[in-house]
């Protein structure tokens, strides 16, 4: 049995008057890569995004229920909410690298979090050349690290997105449709990355793609409605789904 | 068979095609006037003016000399005590202003929400609306006896005064431009920031500040020539002598003030009429440089 990375407990969401999220309770695994499907509006980018709280930047969103990332409550008053943002990573939809140089993006967060002390070049140096190795983009970008992020590929932004996370040593990566953006190619480098990163990061995927939640996961959540409808090794879900409605989403019979 | 031109072919030719046609000329009219405008009011400056360089202008003097004397029987025209004038105030306009409306932008673009933000950039817009002479009449006798009396000076009617209001004045302008370039920065680099950890303060300054440079220089640069061009505000305010500031607390003169006191007095054509419009020439070339630049800079914008 392997340990829970995040738990969340009668987890409900209101965006004003409009609740998006229905009493969930899950229990995600550590070092594995759960997909989250659903239809359209059906809460699971919301449940991602509470999960580093960036939801809060909408003012009118409240919540009640508890979401737990490794023992702690991080609705809890007393969390810092840039310590969270260390340990919770997150990958967005369309690729958002800062417009400033490649060098910088990746030591962006390492920065932030070292609160006031520096680091010398050299280790600067380490990082940026570990991170893009594991992101397979070093060899690409080693000769032209001042080069403004923004004028990459969108492969290579969203692979850079990723890169910029590791310095911080989170423990869940949190992805919102990572590669939906991409064309296929693109798409299925990013998805190997994924892979590789499995184990040592608990990674939480909302897709819209179903064959990419059977493909490059190992557990699945479908969602309906702001409820949490199933939640199943993929391998089960795809084919043998507990729910009647999660075989005939998976089927396409509507979406 | 050769290929028939698309052009209006199956249009019926009624009410609406007519207003159609109607419309379009009207805007294509509306559109060229200000380019004719802005030829007519340069071939006019230029024509009045350009006598004076030719016949009379010594550059020397004219850049060189401090003495503005057209009506002395040995007339000068030095305008240097009249730039070191304008340029005195509007430096420290500018350095009043800048801090201002940049930190004003920064907070109503950034940290403020809903309703206070709506409520101040109303407030930014009726401060831009305020009569230039009634900022000059702020001057005269609101700053003047509050500079003679913090400062113990015998005239309150100085650079300092004309600097102050004018930095005011130009302020609410450089807000709304800044706030605009910094609306203009993508939500979602904010979001990466916020995501990756960053506070507030952090994601503003590492981000979006950065990020809105370009549109921030051309705020200030588009300021400098609002405070370049002012001249009622800048009359009441600055003493009108002609000097040479040593300190702030030194009266001086400024172009734009020498013009509106002295072309009604003088005979249109003559030599005096001549050199103000020189004068003209003059401010007509600094602010459309300044301008261009503001320009140039906020083009430069997408390719970095």
């Amino acid at each position: 049995m392997k340990d829970i990375a995040v738990q969340t407990k009668n987890f409900n969401l209101w965006y004003g008057d409009f609740q998006a999220l229905f009493d969930i309770n899950l229990s995600i695994k550590q070092g594995l890569i759960t997909s989250m499907i659903g239809p359209s509006g059906c809460g699971k980018s919301t449940l991602l995004r509470s999960m580093n709280r960036i939801i809060d930047r909408l003012d009118y969103v409240r919540t009640t229920g508890e979401i737990h990332i490794l023992q702690h409550d991080i609705f809890d008053p007393k969390v810092e909410l840039v310590q969270l943002r260390k340990q919770v990573g997150m990958v967005f939809q369309r690729p958002n690298p800062l417009p400033l140089s490649i060098r910088e993006n990746i030591l962006f967060g390492h920065r932030i979090h070292a609160g006031g002390k520096k680091s010398t070049k050299n280790e600067e140096d380490e990082i940026v050349e570990k991170s893009l190795k594991t992101v397979l983009l070093w060899e690409k970008t080693k000769d032209r690290l001042g080069n403004s992020a923004t004028n990459l590929s969108l492969e290579e932004q969203q692979k850079l997105c990723i890169a910029r996370l590791l310095p911080l040593k989170p423990t869940v990566l949190l992805m919102d449709e990572p590669c939906s953006a991409l064309d296929p190619k693109g798409t299925e480098a990013v998805e190997e990355l994924i892979w590789t990163l499995r184990g040592e990061y608990t990674i939480i995927m909302v897709t819209h793609n179903m064959a990419q939640a059977r493909r490059a996961s190992d557990e699945c959540i479908f969602m309906l409605m702001g409820e949490l409808m199933e939640h199943s090794p993929t391998t089960d879900m795809f084919v043998t789904p507990k729910h009647e409605k999660t075989a005939a989403y998976i089927e396409g019979r509507y979406g | 068979m050769t290929p028939k031109p698309l052009k209006n072919t199956s249009d019926t030719l009624d009410f609406a095609w007519y207003l159609d046609k109607a419309v379009e000329k009207l805007v294509f009219l509306g559109g060229i006037s200000g380019i004719i405008f802005i030829v007519g009011i340069f071939i006019f400056v230029f024509k009045e003016g350009l006598g004076f360089i030719i016949a009379n202008m010594d550059i020397a003097e004219f850049f060189g000399n401090p003495a503005w004397r057209p009506t002395s029987d040995e007339p000068t025209y030095g305008a240097l005590a009249l730039i070191a004038g304008t340029a005195s105030v509007t430096g420290l306009a500018v350095l009043t202003a800048v801090p201002f409306s940049i930190g004003s932008a920064i907070y109503i673009s950034e940290f403020s929400t809903g309703r206070t933000q709506e409520f101040l950039k109303i407030l930014i817009e009726l401060l831009a609306a305020i009569p230039s002479v009634v900022w000059g009449f702020i001057g005269l006798s609101i700053m003047n006896p509050l500079i003679i009396d913090l400062f113990n000076v015998p005239i309150g009617l100085n650079v300092l005064n004309a600097g102050v209001i004018l930095g005011l004045m130009a302020a609410p302008i450089m807000t709304t431009i800044a706030e605009d370039a910094l609306k203009a920065v993508p939500d979602q680099y904010r979001e990466a920031a916020e995501a990756l950890g960053a506070t507030k303060w952090q994601v503003t300054f590492n981000v979006v500040l950065p990020a809105a440079k370009k549109g921030l220089m051309s705020a200030v640069l588009l300021g400098v020539g609002r405070g370049f061009g002012e001249t009622m505000a800048v009359l009441m305010a600055s003493g009108h002598s002609i000097h040479l500031p040593t300190s702030p607390f030194d009266s001086v003169r400024a172009l734009t003030a020498t013009i509106a006191a002295e072309l009604g007095e003088t005979a249109i054509g003559s030599e005096h009429y001549r050199a103000l419009f020189t004068l003209g020439i003059l401010l007509f070339i600094v602010t459309f440089f300044i301008n261009l630049t503001a320009d140039i800079i906020v083009r430069g914008k997408g390719d970095r």
